[in-house]
């Protein structure tokens, strides 16, 4: 029983060897690993939950000093719109004949809305706000569509915690849809 | 280059053709703007029986170009970028379709789509990163990339708006459908890629991130990266243009233009899209209900005529070949019908060969014009069965803000001078 017990792991060894170096076969070798910190640079992303988000916080005040500075040249000075989308209101267009579509309207998540400015925004220079200025900024955008408070304070848990006015109102690709045959 | 075009050499013949039949027809019924077939002698000092002047005299020497360029004379074809628009850093240039014969697009033409501008990388410092749900999180090369088995096929690129649904639609084929151009792609199969780092279970989505100072992120099924998505980094022979990813961007052939992430840097597997901002702000269709559709990744079935078509002119009565592009990003376009009475009827036009999956494929019906004026259409069909809708059939279901994926047939209305405009406008 015991011998039989071995013999089927050593078969069961045997065939998990066997796949391993098919599996290796099947590979070109090509590349090299990418370490922790490489991949730590470079993975910006911030899930909708807000998985990722980075340390600090930013209040509204300050993200309407920063707005002021780096924003307002392409997005208005109250995130009304110009060379760059309008920013603020909206709420409640999206099913007239005229829908105004804003972070305030139509985005479905706060925490995508640090992940959008972080990695794009100032146009001119994207990636140079520091975590907490793209906390406040956000705040201050969110604050300007009556999301949060004038006085509110955002960090990785509170911008998660952030419902937007049209998180459900997106449905899957029902095409075709048109039918004329 | 064909009587349609607006090249200003050829309206100067035209011109004098016109003339010349004028005074030929002078006292007869000739028709205002539009000569008979007639065929007259012309005058020119370049023009039989004189000896044309480029052949008194050696051409350009070798070496005088070492990267060629178009004629002179084709000046006038170049990409169709407006002069007003709100700013070029975000913005798009169009192919001038109606300037172009076959299936591919000079990669001068290509139309261009970009969010953050043109990034100038150096290859020897750009690398490709594959991380999240895999097995082995690898770094590669652009030499370490060109390494792998290759592949080269023939594909469409379309943007999702190409055109809106509200006026004004634009008064050429570059105007109305531009963001739209095809290529031979040569890259390595994203699959060969993702097997190199071994996907795990769970692996649903793939997020891909341009080098680009918009970072632009979307995220991409995984069926089809295991399908025929492409790792890319030749264009029609030669590497690609930086406007076009140089020296890497992802293939999704038949997927709306932007989620063929240029200048690709990153690849990250996960069990859930990223919901960026260009997959939820941007490139989501609305709906007159308030809703709007997300991940809409298919451009469906679609065709023009790119001649005769907005902005050219019949210049003659009798023969004139009707020709256009269909494609689809479904699959391989099954037929292509043309009516020539406003859509009351159609008739079936001769597809050119090859006709490939995913590619544009140029049609032709045989036309002879009579002077009468007329309203020129084409429809596709694909493979699938679907059939290209009209404008009003669209926006029945759709209305008129749904921005992305109208794919509608498109009118021309030629006048009985053969001036030939936007017959939606």
């Amino acid at each position: 029983m015991a011998r039989r017990k071995l013999k089927a792991a050593f078969l069961v060894g045997a065939i998990a060897m066997l796949a391993a170096a098919a599996q290796a076969e099947d590979r070109f070798g090509i590349g090299r690993p990418a370490t922790p910190a490489e991949i730590a640079g470079w993975n910006i992303d911030i899930g909708r939950d807000g998985s990722n988000l980075p340390p600090g916080s930013g209040s509204v005040e300050r993200g309407r000093a920063v707005f002021a500075e780096q924003c307002t040249a392409c997005h208005g000075d109250s995130g009304q719109g110009g060379v760059g989308d309008r920013l603020v209101g909206g709420q409640g267009t999206l099913a007239s004949p005229k829908p105004i579509r804003t972070v305030g309207s139509y985005w479905p998540y706060a925490p995508t809305l640090f992940d959008y400015i972080r990695r794009a925004m100032p146009q001119n220079a994207p990636q140079s706000l520091s975590n907490e200025d793209v906390y406040a900024v956000s705040a201050y955008i969110l604050s300007l569509n009556g999301i949060v408070p004038a006085n509110a304070v955002l960090d990785a848990k509170s911008l998660a915690a952030v419902k937007m006015p049209n998180r459900d109102g997106f449905v899957s690709d029902p095409r075709p849809d048109v039918h004329n045959r | 280059m064909s009587e349609h075009t607006t090249d200003k050499r050829v309206r100067e013949a035209s011109r004098r053709r016109f003339l010349q039949a004028g005074a030929a027809l002078a006292g007869g019924s000739a028709i205002a703007g539009v000569s008979g077939s007639t065929a007259l002698a012309e005058q020119g000092n370049n023009l039989p029986p004189s000896v044309p002047e480029w052949m008194k005299t050696p051409g350009d020497p070798m070496g005088s170009q070492p990267y060629g360029a178009p004629s002179v004379h084709e000046k006038g074809v170049i990409k169709n970028i407006s002069k007003t628009l709100p700013q070029y850093i975000s913005a798009s240039g169009r192919t001038p379709l109606q300037e172009l014969d076959g299936i591919i697009t000079p990669n001068g033409l290509f139309y261009e789509r970009h969010h953050g501008g043109v990034p100038t990388i150096d290859p020897a410092e750009h690398r490709l990163m594959l991380h999240g749900m895999v097995d082995r999180p690898l770094v590669f090369t652009m030499e370490d990339i060109r390494r792998f088995p290759s592949q080269s096929r023939i594909h469409f690129l379309e943007c999702s708006g190409n055109p809106v649904y509200t006026k004004p639609y634009g008064k050429t084929a570059s105007d109305l459908v531009g963001l739209l151009s095809c290529a031979e792609w040569t890259g390595v199969p994203l699959k060969t890629v993702l097997d190199e780092a071994g996907l795990q279970a769970g692996a649903k989505w793939i997020v891909a991130e341009g080098a680009d100072a918009a970072a632009l992120t979307r995220s991409i099924p995984i069926e089809k990266c295991l399908d025929d998505a492409m790792l890319v980094y030749s264009q029609n022979g030669e590497r690609l243009r930086p406007q076009q990813g140089y020296p890497l961007r992802l293939l999704l052939p038949g997927f709306e233009g932007n989620m063929n992430v240029k200048w690709l840097r990153r690849l990250k597997v996960v069990a859930e899209p990223a919901y960026s901002r260009e997959e939820t702000s941007k490139y989501t269709d609305p709906m007159p209900d308030g809703t709007s559709r997300e991940f809409t990744f298919y451009m469906e079935a679609k065709s023009i005529i790119t001649r005769p078509s907005g902005g050219q002119k019949l210049t003659t009565h009798g023969f004139h070949e009707i020709t256009g592009i269909a494609w689809s990003g479904h699959g391989k376009i099954k037929s292509v019908e043309v009516s020539l009475d406003e859509g009351k009827s159609w008739q079936q036009a001769e597809l050119q060969e090859p006709v490939l999956t995913r590619a544009l494929t140029r049609f032709r019906l045989p036309w002879h014009w009579d002077g009468t004026p007329a309203v020129i259409q084409s429809r596709a069909i694909d493979e699938t069965g679907y059939i290209q809708p009209t404008l009003a059939e669209l926006v029945a279901v759709r209305g008129l803000n749904s921005f992305y994926h109208n794919n509608a047939i498109w009118p021309w209305r030629i006048d009985a001078n053969g001036e030939v405009t936007n017959g939606q406008a």
